[in-house]
């Protein structure tokens, strides 16, 4: 049995989760066995993760589970994996499941493969795949244990809601209360976080100031896109650090990456060169970012991307 | 305050990554080496300065062959008090948990620091192993931490945001962005690193759980398709027709 953990934010499903079922479901198929999924505390309609291919669902309530304590996570997942007899965990490479990983791995006595962006293979022995080097390289990894925990990398696979919903199940498991206490939650609540988005802006030292942003922003309201940024734009505090991507930055693979103004560093790419499409803005032939894209315009930003801006619009109203 | 940090040793972020024998094997030929950026600007320097402001103690500690000793005196020139070696290659994230557990146990550290990730093979799970192994607590991204008794307050960083907790120690907590600004260690640092007690431990018993088997690049770009700066409703229509991105 492979169990899916469906991570929720205030109750409700993100993209991620129906993607770690999918993943979970594919996994399943590939071993000849079936995909269970477990639901931590409250849930909106947990039943609908049938959809992606989990034959159960199951939810566990307790007051300990309000907040995220790995151990407490940990447990609870284990205690699930345990009950129904699953040896494949599969969780999301999110911040939550990032942190949970090792720790149900250790527990679980399991192989952990982390950030894995590719179905398993089982040919004789149970392979998977993941970037390494921040995204530079990929590697295939061997897992020889019996049980084992993979960490899906988001945006790696496309959510398929094939199947019908399923009734949702409780478990008898242990939860014990949780060690770290939970004093605030800040979230930046109607934007996609970068970890997650399909559509990305991003922009660099090429754009001279803070104040110059409100081009970057207009564009990437027009699009539904997150913005992002390279390093000495965030250590410059001309933008937040949590809009920094590369090798010492957040990693992503949207589907659309706009590079406005940025070189394409080696540390740059390593971040985003996993992205789908790359369209870079540059008014420097030779910046070396124009080699990793798909697309390339060869201009000075400040007069192209008000066009571009404006080009969206256009074709979003036709 | 007894603190602990792990080190661990990666190549450069400029380092182009090549393989060999067939994509066996990382090639680590002129590759140069650096302590992996998290654990010594973020980790390390935050808890040197725990240290200058409640006193106490601070052991790096790495698992690695005796040739990575230039980089642990490193952590040694930064301001750790002491160092210790697991003699082993950092075959697994569970490996390197592992040593560090067996290490951590006798010891009874107060707080164990790890960097958020390393950015070699970036899975971000030595710290929730370890603290797995030591039956503590575990704080993941940590951008910013103040301690006071035997409390730590720490921000972390979330999906799409931040969240304050609060945990006792002892407890293990991982070191993103935020939490220190580097240090760039000077002459007297190094001359003192020299002479600063560096530990060699030989490694315990280990079942190994999975391994690598195969390395591959990713598929170069074909090259780039340039667009006319006065025709961005041209791009648009790529980025509709052809690439089906938006
Ligand atoms: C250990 C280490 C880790 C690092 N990690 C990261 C990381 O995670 N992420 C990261 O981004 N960087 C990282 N860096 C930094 C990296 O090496 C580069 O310095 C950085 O990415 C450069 O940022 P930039 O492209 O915004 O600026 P620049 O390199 O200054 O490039 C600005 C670009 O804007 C273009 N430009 C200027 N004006 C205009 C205009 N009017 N119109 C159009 N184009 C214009 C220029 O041609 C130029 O190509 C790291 C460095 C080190 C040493």
């Amino acid at each position: 049995m492979v169990l899916v953990f469906a991570e929720t934010v205030k109750g409700g499903f993100k993209k991620a989760a129906f993607e770690a079922v999918t993943y979970g479901a594919k996994t399943a198929a590939v071993l000849g066995t079936d995909c269970a999924a477990v639901v931590l505390g409250e849930a909106d309609n947990a039943g609908q993760l049938g959809e992606y291919g989990a034959s159960k669902v199951y939810q566990l309530k307790s007051d300990h589970l309000a907040n995220f304590d790995s151990q407490v996570y940990t447990a609870a997942i284990a205690g699930a994996a345990d009950k129904i007899g699953a040896s494949v965990v599969i969780l999301s490479h999110s911040s939550t499941g990032k942190s949970l990983m090792g720790r149900l791995a250790a527990r679980m006595k399991a192989g952990a493969v982390a950030a894995v962006n590719a179905v398993p293979t089982n040919d004789g022995s149970f392979k998977v795949r993941k970037p390494v080097f921040s995204g530079k390289a990929f590697a295939t990894y061997e897992v020889s244990a019996d049980k084992k925990v993979l960490s899906v990398m988001g945006n790696s696979i496309q959510p398929e809601a094939t199947g019908a919903a399923v009734a949702v199940e409780s478990l008898d498991v242990d939860v014990p209360a949780p060690r770290v206490r939970v004093k605030e939650v800040k979230r930046v609540e109607g934007v996609v976080p970068l970890p997650e988005a399909e559509l990305v802006v991003s922009a660099g030292r090429g754009m001279k100031g803070p104040d110059n942003w409100g081009i970057i922003e207009e564009l990437a309201t027009v699009m539904g896109a997150t913005t992002a940024c390279s390093r000495p734009v965030a250590d410059s505090d001309w933008r937040p650090h949590h809009e920094h991507v590369g090798q010492t930055g957040v990693a992503i693979r949207p589907n659309l990456y706009i590079a406005i103004g940025i070189s394409g560093a080696i540390q740059h790419l390593a971040g985003v060169n996993s992205s789908k499409t790359i369209v870079v803005i540059n008014k420097d032939p030779e910046a070396p970012f124009f080699k990793a894209a798909d697309y390339g315009v060869v201009a000075d930003l400040f007069d192209v991307v008000p066009r571009l801006t404006e080009s969206l619009k256009k074709f979003k109203a036709s | 305050m007894k603190l602990l940090v792990c080190v661990s040793r990666v190549p450069d972020t400029t380092t182009k990554i090549t393989f060999k024998d067939g994509g066996a094997t990382f090639n680590t030929d002129g590759v140069k080496y650096i302590l992996n950026p998290y654990d010594e600007w973020y980790a390390l320097v935050r808890a040197i300065e725990l240290k200058e402001q409640l006193g106490g103690t601070v052991t790096a500690i790495h698992v690695g062959p005796a040739a990575n000793d230039t980089d642990i005196r490193k952590a040694l020139a930064i301001g750790a008090d002491n160092a210790v070696r697991i003699n082993a290659e950092a075959s697994s994230p569970a490996f390197v948990a592992t040593q560090i557990a067996a290490h951590a146990k006798a010891e009874g550290y107060d707080i164990v620091f790890t960097g958020k990730e390393t950015i070699n093979y970036n899975n971000s799970s030595v710290g929730a192993m370890l603290a797995e192994l030591l039956d503590m607590p575990f704080v993941s991204y940590g951008t910013h931490m103040d301690v006071a008794g035997n409390t730590a307050t720490i921000t972390r960083d979330i999906e799409g945001g931040a969240e304050v907790v609060e945990v006792d120690t002892p407890f293990v907590v991982s070191a993103s962005k935020g939490m220190a600004e580097q240090r760039i260690p000077n002459m007297r640092g190094i001359m003192m690193a020299k002479r600063k007690p560096l530990k060699v431990v030989e490694p315990a018993a280990f079942e190994e759980t999975e391994k690598a088997v195969h390395y591959e690049l990713p598929p170069a770009k074909t090259g780039v398709k340039l667009v006319d700066p006065e025709n961005m409703d041209e791009l648009v229509r790529l980025l509709h027709e052809e690439a089906k991105a938006i």
